[in-house]
Formats: C-alpha cells, structure tokens, sequence
C-alpha cells in the first residue's frame, strides 16, 4: 500500500461519519423551524426538540419496550440461524431432500407473514406470547439464511473436494473443511440480510398481536398512536431504525472480522 | 507403477446420442520411477485418463491396474485448488489432516514440503498474498506432503508465465529425481514435455485415444539442447500422424 493509499483510507472514514451528519442536522434544523413557522400541531408533526423530550420523559419504559424487542429479535436471528444452516447442510447432503423441500421453504418464503402470524399467536397461545413472537420473526428471517447458505455449500471447489476424496475424506471432513468455510461470506451475506428481517418480524409480530399482550417497541408505537403522542410515536420509531442499524453494524463487523484474511469482498487495498 | 488396459469413458448428459466419448480404448504402462508425458490438444480426454489413473472416475470399459497395489499419490490441478481462508501451511497439510495424522507431525511434514518447494518463511502467507508461481508452488507442496510414490499432474504450469514455467519445471524434475517418483504429466506442451519427460504419449482428439508412445532421446540436459530440438521434432512428427495439428 502506497503512501497515498494510506492517505486516502484515513481520510475516507471522517467522510464517511461527517457527510450523514451534517445531512442529518440540515433535515433536523429545517424540520424544527418548519414546525415552529408554520405552527404544525404537535398530533401531526412534533419538533425534533419534542420528540427528544418525549424520548427524555419515557426514557425508562422506552427501553423496557426496546428490551423485549430486542430479544425476540435475538431469539429469532440465532434460531433462524441454526434452522437455515442445518436445513442447507440437509440439502448439500441430499439433493432428493433439497429437490423435494426447497418449494416450501419459498413458499413459506413469498406467503406474507402478516396472513399466518394470527393462525401462529392462536396456536403458540396468548400467555406463551414471547415465543409466539420469536416463531413468526424466525419465519421472516430464515430465508436469506436458507438461501445463502444452500448456494455457499454448493459453490465448493469441485476439484477441491476431487483432492479430498484422493485421501479418503468422509463426507463430514469435506463439509467441516471444505464445504462450510466455502459457505462462509454466502452465509454472512446472508444473515445480515436476516438481522434486518428478524426485527421487521418482531415488529410485524407485535402489530399482529396487538396491544395488551406484547410489550415492545411496536405495541410502544401503536399506543403512542392511539393516544395521539406523536412526539413519543417518533421517538419508538427512530430507536427502531437505530437498533436496525445497530445490528447491521453488528454483522457487517463480524463479516469483516471473519473474512479480511482471505476474501474478496472484505479486503479494501489491493496491494 | 500403472497399467491401462482398454480403458474406455464416455460422459452422458441425457442426450440420445449417448453422450461424449472422452476416451477409446486406452492402453498405456508407466513404470514405476519413470516420468511420462500425455499430451495432446485441448479437449483430448488428457485430464479424463489422468482421473482415472487416480481413481477418481471409474472407466465404462477396459481396466486400471496397479501391479504393486494403489500407490499413495498425489495429484496438482490446472489450477493451484487451494483453500484461500486458510495459510500455505494448512493447504500444504490437508491430506495429513484427512489421514488423521497428528497435529505437530503434520505440521512439521507439511513446513517440509514447503520448503522443499522453496517457500521456506511463507507458511502463514494466505492464498491472496502470493503470485501465481507460489500458488503452484504450494499446490506442490500439498501434492509432495503425504509422500507419494505416483505424482499426477493436470496441466500444471499452463496458467503461468513462461519464466515460472520454467522454474517450477526444473523444480517438479529435481523432485522426480531427489524422491525417485513416479511421474504421470498432462500436458498440451510440446516443448514442456521434450524436456521435461523420459516418454511422451500422444493422444487424439475426441474421442482420446493413444496415438504413439514416444521414448526420447538421452541428453536432455537443457531445453535448448539438440537432443531437446530433436525430441520436440519427433514429438511434433508423431501429433501431425496422429492428425492433432488440424
């Protein structure tokens, strides 16, 4: 790497931190003196100011609601995980059981969660509602874990595994050293695609159970809403995008973590 | 070392013409500690009969013999295969990984076969960091560290440039002659395997067949030698016969 190269990898990070907050304080300053210039009611639109005020004032239940979220999320990314690996790792060992089962997996797939979430609540049981939650946001999120994994497992060096064989490799030596660590940046690629998707799901889910029962950040929103506290409404719904981003980030560090020795997609000079 | 009796393959692919014949009737013998090239052009069924020699295709018809049983063998691709989320050393141990050997004793084999190949202080470079040449270079080591008697070798070089090429040929023929192996070489080289080889098999195209099996003239000490001239002349002799050089 060359001495410029360093130079501009310095300096790209400040950049990338500096462009999107001053966008952000430019919306936030316009959107503040919108409000108070054209006097927008607080039901409508609240100032940025009211809404960090609302967040200030219900700080502690907010974070309760953020709490339960967050782990229904979290339940629901590592089961969507453990289910999407497991049933590629059953497809990459059979393609009879991958030709016979892929279908559904797209069915359940393309079939909106939404529809089969109230059949889940009824079955899973109102006083059981934690797990009845994580199952429907393990749904939205097993897809892409599905998917990523099934192609990473397949995308093996055929002359590679050809090697193995030479020496007499079982099946399970060539999936522990071949056939997963091929897998890897496919299934990383994947589960930052589900992290998203196992909060949308919880999210969804908690709308579907509605109010009463979960305790969540979307139950936060839709009884701000009722109750026609929209600065509060606004504050739920940005510790939403935050958390979203939050794990994101998560993902995108473990993927770095993981690949920046050996992979393409992770390496950034080309030296 | 190997014996190809009538070796036949044909590759399906649900047509009704049957498929491809890759190979006809294929016989040929390498002795053990000889070092043999199979040339022809691309398309010949040269990697086909070299998979088969390994075991890693059974034949449709005829027979693969090993007169003094299997050999341990080792066997390096076109390209250099290796596992690039892992270092050199790793690569170097898979097949004593796979054997079961013990941690330590395999690393210590496969840092040998390395240096061997001259890659001494690179055990722990990954696959990215190093150019072509090394790549090939640690694909050898790999194939060299179960310590095999038969040694494969798929077009080995043909990605490199010429000076690499050259080499890590006088390399793989110090190793021929340091270990006494047995070498089987693919390749589509005429200038390769006169120089490389003690004896050349030309195979046809399509379907693969061996055409002429070629011993070369002694005093092969360089490539440009007369011995090597002349070799190459009767290698391309025997291809024109063999109607490879449409």
């Amino acid at each position: 790497m060359s001495q410029s190269d360093l130079q501009k990898g310095g300096m790209k990070r400040p950049l990338d931190i500096l462009l999107p907050v001053i966008v952000a304080a430019l919306v936030l300053g316009a959107w503040e003196w919108a409000v108070a210039h054209w006097q927008v009611p607080v039901y409508v639109l609240p100032a940025p100011s009211a809404i960090a005020r609302a967040f200030a004032d219900n700080f502690t239940s907010l974070m309760l609601s953020l709490f339960s979220t967050l782990i229904v999320t979290v339940q629901a990314f590592f089961a969507a995980c453990i289910l999407g690996v497991a049933t590629a790792i059953a497809f990459s060992q059979s393609r009879l059981l991958e030709r016979t089962l892929y279908p559904y997996a797209v069915v359940l797939q393309v079939t909106p969660v939404v529809a089969i979430a109230p059949l889940i609540l009824i079955w899973v049981g109102f006083e059981r509602i934690n797990l009845a939650l994580t199952i429907i946001a393990t749904i939205v999120a097993f897809f892409p874990i599905l998917a990523g994994a099934t192609l990473g497992l397949k995308s093996a060096d055929f002359n590679l595994i050809d090697l193995t064989r030479l020496y007499g490799a079982s099946r399970l030596q060539i999936l522990w050293r071949i056939r997963l660590p091929t897998a890897l940046p496919y299934l990383l690629s994947g589960m930052k695609t589900a992290g998203g998707l196992a909060l949308i799901g919880a999210v969804v889910a908690e709308f579907v159970a509605g109010s009463g029962t979960a305790t969540g950040l979307a139950w936060r929103i839709v009884e701000s809403g009722n109750r026609l506290e929209i600065a509060t409404l606004f504050a739920a719904l940005a510790l939403l995008a935050v958390t979203g981003i939050l794990i994101f980030a998560a993902l995108s560090l473990l993927e770095w973590a993981l690949l920046r020795r050996w992979h393409e997609s992770a390496i950034s000079d080309r030296s | 070392m190997i014996t190809l009796k009538g070796a036949g393959k044909r590759f399906s692919s649900n047509q009704k013409d049957g498929g491809t014949e890759a190979l006809r009737d294929v016989s040929f013998t390498v002795g053990a500690g000889e070092f043999v090239s199979l040339l022809g052009p691309s398309g010949c069924g040269k990697s086909t009969a070299l998979r088969l020699v390994a075991g890693l295709l059974e034949p449709d018809k005829g027979l693969i013999e090993y007169p003094g049983g299997k050999p341990e063998i080792g066997f390096v691709f076109q390209e250099p295969t290796l596992m690039p989320w892992a270092d050199a050393l790793t690569n170097a141990r898979l097949p004593l990984d796979l054997k079961g050997l013990s941690r330590g004793e395999a690393d210590r084999r496969a840092a040998a076969a390395l240096a061997r190949v001259g890659l001494k202080g690179f055990e722990h470079a990954y696959a990215r960091e190093l150019s072509g040449g090394m790549k090939m270079r640690v694909s050898i080591a790999r194939a060299l560290a179960s310590q095999p008697k038969l040694l494969l070798l798929d077009e080995p070089f043909a990605a490199l440039d010429e000076i690499t090429r050259n080499a890590l040929g006088d390399d793989l023929l110090r190793l021929w002659r340091e270990d006494g192996l047995t070498v089987l070489f693919v390749t589509h080289s005429v200038g390769e395997s006169s120089y490389l080889s003690q004896r050349v098999l030309v195979m046809t195209p399509r379907p693969g067949r061996v055409a002429g099996d070629i011993a070369l003239p002694v005093g092969r000490d360089s490539r440009l030698s007369p011995p090597t001239i002349q070799a190459q002349r009767i290698i391309s002799d025997a291809l024109g016969n063999a109607g490879a050089l449409a």
